[in-house]
């Protein structure tokens, strides 16, 4: 009763008859305690997060202290010594992640523009489900394959190391990139020479991160304006020529960033790394030739340690690791936020 | 009358009788394939085998399997272009030849995964093939025992263990995380995102190295399986609530409207509508962290330590999972064991495809789409609720009012 006199009590004036009813817009307790627990977890997840980085510069202080500015100029690991550094690994990390980006990139291209342009249907969710799942497979098993099959069986085989590696050694070893120690046609025990060398590692790290571009490639060319391809056609191109003036260039944010998050990832990849590479402390551009390095495998290799500065320049190696892999990856999101941005205004 | 019909008739007849000509508006066929182009593609892939193979077998002392493939291939791509070239344009050569590269590049990838699946299951498969290896633990078997000694029951127990902890942790975490990612937008909640965003990618060993330098160098936390999960719970819980801020956002904002509209609370319309309309995507990013964190190696390796025998603490004493014990078995030189470091990892490839499977078969499905079991279970309720209304309606004939939540005592 009370209800309805207090509706009718504003109709007295009369201009105010359109005026907004206020609304109340604080929240109850129990919505300002929601509040609050959502924020306190979004701070939580940040102050994790943190922490990683933290705990690893505190951990990291006394060695970055020991080895100052040699820390990355220093090819040679002896932290008992104070002679330690990670110019080396650093080097062979970024080395292995250039193989890695290399082979990834137009493979990932290639399979994104496959399964986005030349399926549909069944078979289309059938190979996005099927590289989403070459995305989940350990990388311990890609590591198996690499060391147990790629390598000898393909790569590098019999005593004379028959495969790839010889062949690029043999024929363009007058690029620095590619020559070997010694004579590449010479005929017997080359073999070692081209195993565990930064190229196998390269093109098993290849192969984990071909997955994660192409999913972030294929996403970004699913997007492409129905308008746009279909105007191609009108104008009468062939399917390549669609994919090359509208799927290509709407989606270069998404192989940008595609690829940047892949470079992210092939950074950070230890244990198969770890099980192909023979580990060397010198800086080395000899992709082909046996030993490298990368900082992952060397803190894989060394986490042993008994002393505490061993320990401490393990961290601050880690943390290199980390502030590389950090940029590396906020390019890559920028990229891809870029790129998604621009689906959203077009389509 | 008859007249205008004779006026049509005669009309039909004289439209008939000169020579047929295709209606207007058929389509010309653009889809299909034509004589031409397969008996290219034949052509092209028999000239090319046959070429290489005179290469590689006759006249020059080329060999290895991948070189066969490569210059096969690259003869097959110039022969097709120079047979399509030889009734097409430019623009018809460019288009082939960008489709077998793309094709091939696409073959090449599924190829290597299917190899990379296969080997595992191939090698180890004389480990697999006998029953202790899933009943038994290494405490027994040392180097030179035969695999009818021997399992890794101590790291499925591990990984299961491990995973289950890490779990614990990261369901609740990573979901009310992305809720607050998904529901509140302010600068704080995009700062969060771009930080969890940059931590999808950290590096395994990292995680690792930093539940390393945290909890067991400051905390003196052992080396145990409890540590691992930690390392392997930071490793999931970015992706889950990546993952999950992703399908929150799918939620239809008509559906929190209207619980809005009748005057839920902002948490009650997560409890009740948001989190229930979304679960299956929920499960899937939750699927899909486990997925990731049970394969890893290196965060384990340096957390739980290293042992040969079940333990069943995860909280005391070291613990390997399955990943770990494949690197651990595949380390050593001797046959044995490199055939139960494959086993083990068949065993963990087994374990990701079916977690696998499971994200996909319910993550398929739509925010608020049902399975046909929830949909009948959704319709006797409602069946439920209708005949309870429609008995209040009889009794009190006054007022019958549809609250889902109500019970039948309203």
């Amino acid at each position: 009763m009370s209800h309805a006199a207090h509706l009718l009590e504003p109709e007295a004036p009369q201009e105010a008859a359109d005026a907004p009813r206020p609304v109340p817009t604080s929240a109850g307790p129990a919505d300002r305690a929601f509040d609050a627990l959502l924020a306190g977890i979004g701070g939580l997840v940040l102050a994790v997060m943190a922490l990683v980085g933290l705990f690893l510069l505190v951990r990291a202080w006394e060695a970055l202290r020991v080895a100052g500015w040699g820390f990355v100029t220093t090819q040679a690991w002896v932290p008992e010594s104070g002679n330690f550094g990670i110019a080396a690994v650093l080097t062979g990390t970024i080395v292995i992640a250039i193989i890695a980006i290399a082979i990834a990139l137009p493979l990932a291209l290639g399979t994104a523009v496959f399964i986005s342009e030349f399926t549909r249907g069944r078979l289309q969710r059938t190979l996005i489900n099927l590289v989403d799942l070459m995305a989940a497979v350990p990388s311990v098993v890609y590591g198996l394959f690499g060391f147990y099959l790629l390598q000898p069986g393909i790569l590098v085989r019999g005593d004379e190391g028959d495969g790839l590696p010889r062949f690029l050694a043999t024929y363009l070893g007058w690029i620095p990139v590619f020559q070997v120690e010694g004579d590449p046609r010479a005929a017997t025990g080359t073999a070692t020479v081209y195993t565990a060398s930064a190229f196998i590692a390269g093109i098993v790290v290849a192969m984990m991160v071909t997955p994660i571009a192409c999913s972030i490639m294929r996403e970004s060319f699913s997007q492409a304006p129905v308008g746009e391809r279909e105007g191609a056609f009108a104008l009468g191109a062939t399917r390549w020529g669609m994919i090359r003036t509208v799927v290509l260039p709407f989606g270069r944010g998404g192989i940008i960033g595609g690829t940047m998050l892949g470079l992210g990832r092939a950074l950070g990849e230890t244990i198969a790394v770890f099980m192909i590479i023979s580990p060397i402390f010198e800086i080395s551009i000899r992709i082909l030739q046996v030993g490298t390095n990368s900082v992952s495998s060397l803190i894989a290799l060394r986490y042993g340690e008994s002393t505490q500065i061993g320990i401490s320049a393990l961290m601050a190696a880690g943390l290199a690791l980390f502030a590389l892999t950090l940029v590396v990856n906020f390019v890559a999101s920028t990229a891809i936020a870029r790129s998604r941005s621009g689906a959203v205004s077009d389509a | 009358m008859t007249a205008v019909l004779d006026d049509r008739a005669a009309r039909t007849v004289v439209g008939t009788s000169p020579p047929p000509v295709p209606p207007p508006d058929a389509p010309r066929p653009i889809r299909g394939v034509r004589t031409s182009d397969v008996l290219e593609i034949v052509g092209a892939a028999l000239a090319a085998i046959s070429l290489t193979s005179l290469m590689f077998f006759v006249l020059t002392p080329f060999s290895g399997l991948l070189g066969y493939v490569v210059v096969a291939f690259v003869l097959f791509v110039s022969l097709y272009a120079l047979l399509v070239s030889m009734d097409g344009n430019r623009p018809l050569v460019a288009d082939r030849t960008a489709a077998t590269i793309v094709v091939a590049l696409a073959a090449l990838l599924l190829i290597v995964l299917v190899t990379v699946i296969v080997f595992a299951f191939v090698r180890g498969r004389s480990a697999l093939a006998n029953l202790n290896f899933f009943v038994e633990d290494m405490r027994q078997a040392g180097p030179l025992q035969p695999l009818t000694d021997g399992g890794i029951l101590h790291a499925i127990v591990g990984t299961l263990q491990q995973i289950t902890i890490a779990l614990v942790v990261v369901v609740p975490l990573g979901i009310l995380c992305a809720v607050f990612l998904s529901e509140v937008s302010n600068p704080f909640s995009r700062f969060v995102r771009t930080i969890v965003e940059a931590m999808t990618a950290l590096p395994s060993i990292i995680a690792g190295l930093f539940i390393y330098a945290a909890l067991i160098l400051q905390f003196g936390v052992p080396r145990s399986g409890f540590a691992a999960a930690m390392a392997l719970a930071i490793m999931a819980l970015p992706i889950v609530i990546r993952a999950g801020d992703v399908v929150l956002r799918l939620v239809p904002g008509t559906l929190k409207e209207a619980a809005a509209a009748l005057g839920a609370p902002r948490w009650r319309i997560m409890w009740h509508v948001t989190l229930p309309t979304a679960r299956s995507g929920l499960m899937t990013s939750v699927i899909l962290g486990t997925a990731r964190a049970i394969g890893e190696t290196s965060p384990v390796l340096l957390t739980a330590g290293a042992t040969t025998a079940l333990n069943l603490n995860p909280f005391d004493g070291p613990q390997v999972s399955l990943p770990l014990a494949t690197f651990n078995f595949t380390r050593s030189s001797e046959e044995t064991f490199i055939a139960r470091g494959f086993g083990t990892a068949a065993v963990l490839l087994v374990l990701v495809l079916v977690l696998f499977a499971a994200a996909r078969a319910i993550g398929g499905r739509g925010p608020g789409e049902l399975t046909s079991r929830q949909l009948r279970r959704r319709l006797q309720r409602s069946e439920r609720d209708r005949a309870r209304i429609e008995a209040t309606g009889a009794s009190g004939a006054s007022s019958g009012t549809a609250d889902d939540e109500g019970g039948p005592g309203r």
